[in-house]
């Protein structure tokens, strides 16, 4: 007993010994930093989860509500699929073709199977969470970008041919232009060494506009659907579409406060500013359908505020709460007009409307971001001497609104490009379009041998 | 034997049912249906889309009643499934030539 009592005497009086005042500092520094790369862990790891959840359940719910009975499981398949391939695919190669220090077009394979991508940080993406963190987290968007794309395709699409297409798509488009915009030495990427600086924050460039083009050109390749416009095609349950919505919502405030990669007033911003886009969209899109049809919609709100989160996308570390406002009015509005005038107008089926949303909301954001970024949120891009530059149009800086537009017009160009070469492989390996009659019978049924409501049993 | 089919408006389901059993009528067999007559539809507009929704959501009352009792269970159907305007639905008499109760073989009347 003698002996222990002694043995606890020796460790108290050894723990007081004076130590020197560098190791000091050091075991405090080192106490500070993983203090603050636990914060920051957190919250990514949250993130990245409620990104995911935007896919599923989100968008299987939202664009699974949207269309027709006999086609809701088909629907929602496309994107819960999507987050098994891209996984993988992300595991193999994305990962590395979009992050990896390249060309200015496209990464290496220095991090092909993930070789080298641990718990380490990559300091020149985000320097206080782990490597894995990040590559996990951008794994979120990578997922979801191309299921965006299925809302164009949907009640029509051959179910080999939806993922042949998505991996060549990932592969062509998505991995390149995630390289351009944010990997290190990226054409567009603005903090990493870009040529043509392009301000997007959370993915408007990358996620929105490629999706949303890349839907168009689906829309245009694939035709009509049988019976479009004559027959009715109107939303088996909105219910499920306003869950699905509303999980979109939440599910923003990981992708684009944690585009922020740190549990920072960065992330804060974006938050709010995600938050105030979504709000403003919602009630732009109700008013104008209220003074043209006579009554405010509930498809027509859960739309709007789709279309202000993804016009805020880009602009959510930069912009002050009152411009997100202002950027999801003007897009609630401007999507409104082209889900319905501009849709009838030119006359392709874009079933869910990928592109009326994502790629009008999309180049619609990323131009405004053009106009309201602004240094007084976002300090991070500095010039040699340590100087923090002028972003916006807002800060002074008009000739951004110009950098932004070919950011957005690089996207268009890839994304149209790149998706009709892909269609055309698919139609020649897979074929893309089911055959008339397994369209009518309903895709749950003739690609996969289900029926989503089964209600006699 | 006679047999009735109404075909009433969907909340108009419980008051008639509430009205034939308080004459002692207990048995009825119903189907949800849609469909419609001089009644106009609604339009629903999804996206700008618009679709006029002229089948409407209607109730299919079937019940067979001894020739005696038909007036007065008309008179109890009608006055509880009508509102008045343009939409209550119609009622439509057929004779029937023979019912069986399937458990014991009853025919006729009996079988009601």
């Amino acid at each position: 007993m003698k002996f222990w009592t002694l043995l606890v005497c020796c460790g108290t009086a050894m723990a007081q010994t004076p130590q020197s005042l560098d190791a000091k500092l050091a075991a405090l520094d080192s106490a500070v930093k993983s203090a603050q790369s636990a914060g920051d862990n957190a919250w990514m790891l949250t993130s990245a989860a409620l990104v995911l959840m935007m896919t599923g359940p989100g968008l299987a719910l939202f664009y699974g509500g949207l269309v027709r009975r006999k086609n809701v499981l088909s629907t929602m398949m496309h994107s819960f699929i999507l987050m098994a391939v891209i996984t993988v695919l992300w595991a193999i190669v994305g990962y590395s073709l979009a992050f990896a220090e390249g060309s200015p077009f496209v990464g290496d394979l220095r991090y092909m199977f993930l070789r080298g991508v641990g718990i380490a940080p990559n300091p020149d993406y985000a320097g206080t969470i782990p490597q894995q963190t990040y590559m996990v987290y951008q794994l979120m968007f990578a997922i979801i970008t191309p299921a965006l794309i299925s809302g164009a395709y949907a009640e029509r699409m051959k179910f080999s041919g939806m993922l042949l297409f998505t991996v060549l798509w990932a592969l062509i488009v998505y991995f390149p232009m995630a390289h351009m915009v944010w990997g290190k030495g990226g054409l567009l990427n603005a903090f990493l060494g870009g040529k043509i600086p392009c301000l997007d924050f959370a993915g408007g460039t990358v996620v929105h506009v490629t999706s949303g083009v890349s839907a168009l050109m689906c829309a245009l390749y694939l035709g009509k659907r049988t019976g479009y416009p004559r027959e009715q095609m109107k939303p088996h349950s909105l219910v499920l579409s306003v869950i699905g919505a509303s999980l979109l919502w939440v599910g923003w405030f990981g992708f684009n406060a944690g585009s922020a990669l740190a549990a920072s007033g960065l992330a804060t911003s974006a938050f709010v500013a995600t938050h105030f886009g979504a709000a403003a969209a919602a009630l732009g899109w109700i008013f104008v359908e209220w003074i043209r049809t006579g009554k405010p919609s509930v498809l027509g709100a859960i739309s709007g505020c789709v279309a202000g989160l993804v016009a805020i996308t880009p602009a959510s570390g930069f912009v002050q709460p009152f411009p997100a406002l202002l950027i999801g009015f003007i897009a609630g509005i401007v999507c409104y007009f082209m889900v319905t005038l501009v849709k009838q107008k030119f006359g392709y089926d874009d079933t869910l409307d990928a592109f009326g949303v994502h790629g009008a909301g999309g180049t619609l954001g990323a131009l405004l971001t053009g106009i309201f970024a602004t240094s007084a949120i976002n300090d991070g891009l500095k010039d040699a001497s340590g100087k923090v530059m002028p972003l916006g149009w807002v800060d002074g800086n008009a000739g951004q609104v110009l950098n932004q537009a070919i950011g957005c017009a690089i996207a268009w160009g890839l994304a149209i490009a790149g998706t009709f070469i892909i269609l055309k492989i698919c139609d020649a390996v897979t074929g893309v379009r089911v055959e008339t009659d397994h369209e009518i019978e309903g895709l749950d049924v003739s690609q996969h041998g289900e029926e989503g409501y089964f209600l006699e049993t | 034997m006679k047999k009735i089919e109404a075909i009433i408006q969907p909340f108009k389901m419980d008051p008639v049912k509430e009205a034939l059993k308080s004459i002692g009528i207990d048995g009825m067999t119903i189907t949800e249906v849609r469909g419609h007559g001089r009644q106009k539809g609604h339009k629903e507009v999804y996206r700008g889309q618009e679709y006029n929704v002229d089948l409407l959501p209607k109730m299919k009352v079937e019940l067979v009643v001894s020739d005696a009792r038909l007036d007065e269970v008309l008179k109890a159907l009608t006055a509880a499934a009508r509102t008045g305007k343009i939409g209550d639905g119609k009622v439509f008499v057929y004779d029937v030539a023979e019912a069986i109760r399937i458990r014991n073989d009853d025919r006729g009347d009996a079988a009601l």
